[in-house]
């Protein structure tokens, strides 16, 4: 499947990332060698295969659950050891404007 | 306002609540209210590198429980997903949520509905079915403070106390008509969440959030308009009052030439109106994919039979129901089974009374009323249903008269005392002796005699008084058919 240079650009808007002209077009060639490589799987039929989205699964009904019981947490002081700029026990950052 | 019959709205409710679990869904982490900033939480629900979820089972418990009391068909597999967005509430860039495989599918509830006057009081009830696309499984984001800090015109506050609470999202079908449709829904749900016991139910503390899709479109006409999401409607009134603001305000734009723009607008309730929020021409690309931390949620038939069978009765079933045996208005019969705990409490009084009619009306006028004067709940006042049985039995044998029973239950609810112990403690028996009540009236009226001539002469309003001036002299204690009868026959008789 071949992918369009207008495909990275969005990617990398969704990702938050500023690419140069180059890199858009380095990686425009570098995604559609990976996506030409994962494709290779489309030659097998899979017309009786059930979607998986876990290697995992397994029928017993509360595998790999937790009982509802509160453990230690941080606490506030441990949860900001690292934040660039805690105040008032928050992590604040710049400004949010609106969401989107 | 001709416009307005010519239309008709689409909308439908997206609804989150929060489940009342003790730790929160992918770690043990405390969901308790109100604690200091950022005190309940862990490397997994503030997004540090290398934490792994793991699900808690009692927040499946409680979906389930939702599912089924929404008439959802709960997957026996259902999958977790990654919703992927940049937001500073939101320490991983990404949302544990289900997309394709949600926990449960299909749900319907018929509920009582009606279209409210201008002073918000009901028309005409009327039972419709609303349909439920999917109830699933996610967690809930941090909270921004936007506003309110020295600094708050250049920086946000973030705290994740709530990052990783469970929550519950109910997508409904675009099935409502009306703003009221959408908000007897809405309140059917929360009483709904509530008998079920998984939801505190609370608009205003964002336990229970609503976002809306409205559209309008000619009647008769089978295609939808192009909506718009109405967020933030933090109360059942906001819900009503922003749907019924939009709704005029689209028809307007169509009326006038106009075109309906896809965008999200915010509700606020100060300039009672909806403004626009974001207007993206893209739309949203949450680029979903399965969560590899986390197996896909098996759940087995036997479990989701077990769920249903402790399910109590729900709500609308119950004021069916009580309209039906106890022969209740359709008001009434809603207050009493307006929660769980006094619908029990309405029904272990009848029991004891066997009689529906009158324990409705001592529940519904005066122990409410001494219970929103105390600012308690009916059923958490020291008068259990046994003293409150006690109490109408006595009325019901004489003993007491119903006017000396609501001094009395006043006193019950003050003490806690059993009536019985109050009636003869402060000797308020009340009298049914015709010939000591005929002394006490032959008193009043030689007391009286003027009023007595002017009665006789044909003032016949006055007859309200000497029954007063009776009462008085009894202390409320006499029987009043009886002090009516020998009245009348005293002033006849003369």
């Amino acid at each position: 499947m071949p992918i369009t240079k207008r495909e990275v650009e969005k990617i990398a808007e969704l990702a938050h990332l500023e690419l140069t002209e180059e890199e858009k077009e380095q990686f425009t060639v570098q995604l559609a060698a990976i996506i030409a490589y994962v494709e290779k799987l489309n030659e097998l039929d899979t017309t009786d295969v059930p979607p998986m989205a876990h290697a995992g699964r397994d029928e017993r009904a509360d595998y790999a659950q937790r009982d509802d019981v509160v453990g230690e947490g941080l606490g506030s002081e441990l949860a900001l050891a690292n934040a660039p700029d805690p105040a008032r026990g928050y992590f604040r950052v710049p400004k949010v404007i609106e969401e989107g | 306002m001709a416009k307005r019959e010519e239309y008709e709205a689409v909308i439908g409710l997206e609804i989150h609540a929060q489940l009342k679990t003790r730790s929160k869904i992918f770690c043990s982490c405390s969901t308790q209210f109100g604690d200091a900033p950022n005190q309940n939480t862990c490397p997994v629900c503030l997004g540090l590198p290398g934490a792994l979820p793991v699900l808690n089972r009692e927040a499946v418990r409680m979906a389930a429980k939702a599912a089924l009391a929404l008439g959802c068909r709960i997957n026996r597999v259902s999958v977790f997903s990654r919703k992927n967005y940049f937001y500073p509430d939101l320490p991983k860039g990404y949302q544990i949520s289900q997309y394709d495989q949600p926990f449960s599918e299909h749900g319907e509830v018929e509920i009582d509905t009606a279209e409210r006057d201008e002073r918000g009081r009901p028309l005409a009830w009327r039972r419709k079915r609303f349909r439920i696309r999917r109830l699933h499984l996610e967690e809930d984001a941090g909270k921004s403070i936007h506003d309110g800090m020295p600094d708050s015109d250049r920086a946000s506050y973030i705290e994740f106390n709530r990052s990783g609470v469970p929550l519950i999202e109910i997508v409904s079908e675009p099935d409502f008509r009306s703003s009221w449709e959408a908000y007897d829904y809405m309140q059917y749900l929360r009483q709904a969440l509530q008998y079920v016991d998984v939801c505190e139910g609370n608009m205003e503390e964002g336990n229970l959030r609503c976002d809306a899709n409205v559209s309008v479109r000619r009647r008769g006409t089978a295609t939808l308009g192009t909506k718009v999401e109405l967020k933030n409607l933090n109360s059942f009134r906001f819900l009503q009052r922003a749907l019924e603001y939009e709704i005029n305000r689209q028809i307007e734009v169509l009326e006038t030439g106009g075109e309906i723009v896809q965008e999200t607008r915010l509700w606020s309730e100060a300039e009672g109106r909806t403004y626009v929020m974001r207007s993206k021409e893209e739309a949203h690309d949450y680029r979903y994919f399965p969560e590899p931390d986390l197996p896909p949620l098996v759940v087995s038939e036997e479990w989701i039979e077990e769920i249903r069978r402790e399910l109590p009765e729900l709500p609308n079933h119950r004021k069916w129901r009580f309209m039906e045996q106890y022969g209740l208005s359709i008001e009434d019969a809603a207050t009493l089974t307006s929660t769980r705990a006094l619908a029990d409490y309405y029904e272990s009084v009848v029991r004891e009374t066997g009689d529906p009619r009158t324990s409705a009306n001592w529940i519904l006028s005066e122990l409410m009323g001494l219970a929103k004067a105390a600012g308690i709940e009916p059923f958490a006042s020291p008068v259990t249903p046994t003293k409150l049985a006690g109490l109408i039995r006595l009325i019901a044998e004489g003993t007491i008269s119903g006017k000396i029973a609501k001094t009395v239950l006043e006193e019950m609810f003050r003490t806690g005392q059993p009536a019985e112990t109050i009636v003869r403690e402060r000797g308020l028996v009340q009298i049914t002796d015709a010939a000591h009540l005929e002394a006490v009236i032959r008193r009043v009226l030689e007391a009286n005699a003027a009023y007595v001539e002017q009665y006789r002469a044909g003032k016949e309003k006055l007859f309200g008084y000497f029954v007063g001036q009776v009462m008085r002299e009894t202390q409320g204690r006499a029987n009043p058919q009886l002090v009516n009868d020998l009245l009348r026959k005293l002033l006849m008789g003369g």
